[in-house]
């Protein structure tokens, strides 16, 4: 092991944990919106919004992100979507992870028991009273834990940005493969940087997860 | 259909989930002030009817009126949701299992609606929560989560909850049938209450001796239809139909 080399480059694979931290930031801003828009579609009223809100689902599941991300990367230009490779990266992973966090957004709020929104509504409320006052509240502090999964995996989804060359973690790895011939040191330097990121997310999560805990 | 005569009038209800027909041609009539107890086995049709009463189960035929309108009258989506909303404000329900509000406390739970359908002032709200939990007896634990209560507790806050709307009738569910034994009489007491200041309710029970101490009237329902009410003193001691013999041979020596 060359901990030399390790110790001369890794100001610039920490430049680069930042820019998979932004990535993952932006990625899970915008999947959590794409997951509660999912969701409320997935648990509509409306069977035409219910079957937008399955067909997302299955779609961004149903096949890899990194396909999605050469689409939208590769493919767009040609149908006039124009996004530099950074945008490209947030976008897609975002709405990938938008139809994972759907499905837990979803689970969550049908995992309240019926008898709640039953006792709001003989009080009087509205559907979307009964909601919003009783269920969603319920339900937000049941979504924490599961959400937390979907941003663990999310975090090691921004690696297949690399593939269209963000420089990121994963990609600023494969560079200094390249110049020094040392793989194990370079993806073991970016895999350390993966873990701490990682665990700082585990560890905000418990905290917010015991945070929003009813006494 | 004429006006209605009573304080509450169910017309020929009638109900099936799919093709299961669980309310056959049901009618009943409640006055202002009357307690009327339903008792019948399991899957006689005792909760559907009274979730019937303010739309939880909207019935398949027939008519249901609470003083002067009709609950289930046909209105497009819109205007049916409003009047639904408004009428259920009227109608105060207890559930077996209490549904409490778990992440709202004693007060938040009795406030909530209260504050959201005719805009209370939160100090308005307090007061409003302190008499409340004062007339069930749980005025100490206002600021408690459901969480942090017995059974029998519950079911007292949940009674506050639905009195607060100051409802013109109350349904009851089998509001102790999921009560530790020694907690049954905690709210029987709040029930009776109740029935002293003459609100008009309507009781499914299993318990004969509560059914035959406050109500006006008991009704014995099985396989969805009912088969025989009276004052509980003839329903009880000397029913008419065998039917009725046999369910509360049953129950009466079950209970033994
Ligand atoms: N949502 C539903 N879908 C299908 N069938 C239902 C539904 N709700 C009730 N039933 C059926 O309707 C019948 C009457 O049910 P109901 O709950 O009214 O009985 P009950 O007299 O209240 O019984 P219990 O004493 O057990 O509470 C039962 O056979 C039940 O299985
Ligand atoms: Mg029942």
């Amino acid at each position: 092991m060359d901990f030399d080399l390790m110790l001369k480059v890794y100001p610039f694979f920490l430049e680069a944990a930042l820019t998979t931290i932004v990535l993952s930031v932006l990625t899970a801003i915008l999947g959590l919106f794409c997951g509660a828009l999912g969701a409320a579609a997935r648990l509509s009223r409306f069977a035409l919004l219910r079957f937008a809100g399955a067909a997302y689902v299955s779609l961004f599941r149903g096949t890899p992100a990194l396909l999605q991300l050469f689409i939208l990367y590769f493919g767009g230009p040609q149908i006039g979507i124009q996004l530099d490779a950074f945008e490209a990266g947030v976008i897609g992973l975002g709405i990938n992870a938008g139809a994972y966090m759907t499905e837990t957004i979803r689970g969550s709020i049908i995992s309240i028991d019926k008898g709640q929104r039953e006792a709001a509504r003989t009080l009087g409320l509205s559907r979307w009273q009964a909601t919003y006052k009783v269920i969603l509240p319920q339900a937000a502090r049941l979504m924490v834990r599961p959400l937390g999964v979907n941003l663990n995996m999310l975090v090691k989804a921004t690696a297949l940005v690399a593939a269209i060359s963000v420089v990121e973690l994963t990609y600023t790895a494969q560079r200094y493969i390249g110049s020094t011939y040392k793989p194990f040191e370079m993806f073991l330097l970016a895999g350390v940087l993966y873990m701490i990121i990682i665990y700082a997310v585990g560890r905000g999560v418990a905290w917010l997860d015991r945070k929003v805990q009813i006494t | 259909m004429s006006e209605p005569l009573h304080f509450v009038e169910i017309r020929h209800a009638q109900k099936s989930f799919g093709a299961v027909e669980v309310l056959k041609d049901i009618s009943l009539n409640v006055e202002r002030g009357q307690i009327v107890g339903i008792i019948g086995s399991s899957g006689s049709g005792k909760s559907t009817l009274l979730r019937a009463i303010n739309d939880l189960d909207p019935l398949t035929g027939g008519e249901i009126w609470l003083d002067g309108v009709q609950v289930n009258k046909a209105l497009p989506h819109r205007q049916y949701e409003k009047h639904i909303n408004a009428m259920r404000q009227q109608v105060g329900m207890v559930f077996q299992h209490f549904n409490l509000f778990p992440h709202m406390t004693a007060r938040e739970n009795v406030t909530m609606a209260p504050k959201l359908l005719k805009g209370l002032s939160q100090s308005d709200a307090d007061k409003l929560a302190e008499e409340q939990l004062d007339k069930v007896g749980m005025l100490e634990r206002i600021d408690y989560y459901p969480s942090q209560l017995s059974g029998g507790q519950k079911q007292r806050v949940a009674i506050a909850r639905a009195l607060a709307m100051k409802p013109k009738m109350m349904l009851f569910d089998e509001a102790t049938s999921a009560l530790d034994p020694e907690l049954v009489e905690e709210v029987n007491l709040v029930m009776k209450k109740l029935a002293e200041e003459h609100m008009t309710m309507i009781i499914v029970t299993h318990e004969m001796d509560f059914a035959a101490s406050v109500c006006d009237r008991v009704l014995f329902m099985d396989k969805g239809i009912v088969v025989e009410e009276g004052p509980p003193e003839i329903l009880f001691k000397n029913p008419s139909k065998e039917r009725t013999r046999e369910f509360l041979r049953k129950h009466i020596e079950g209970a033994k």
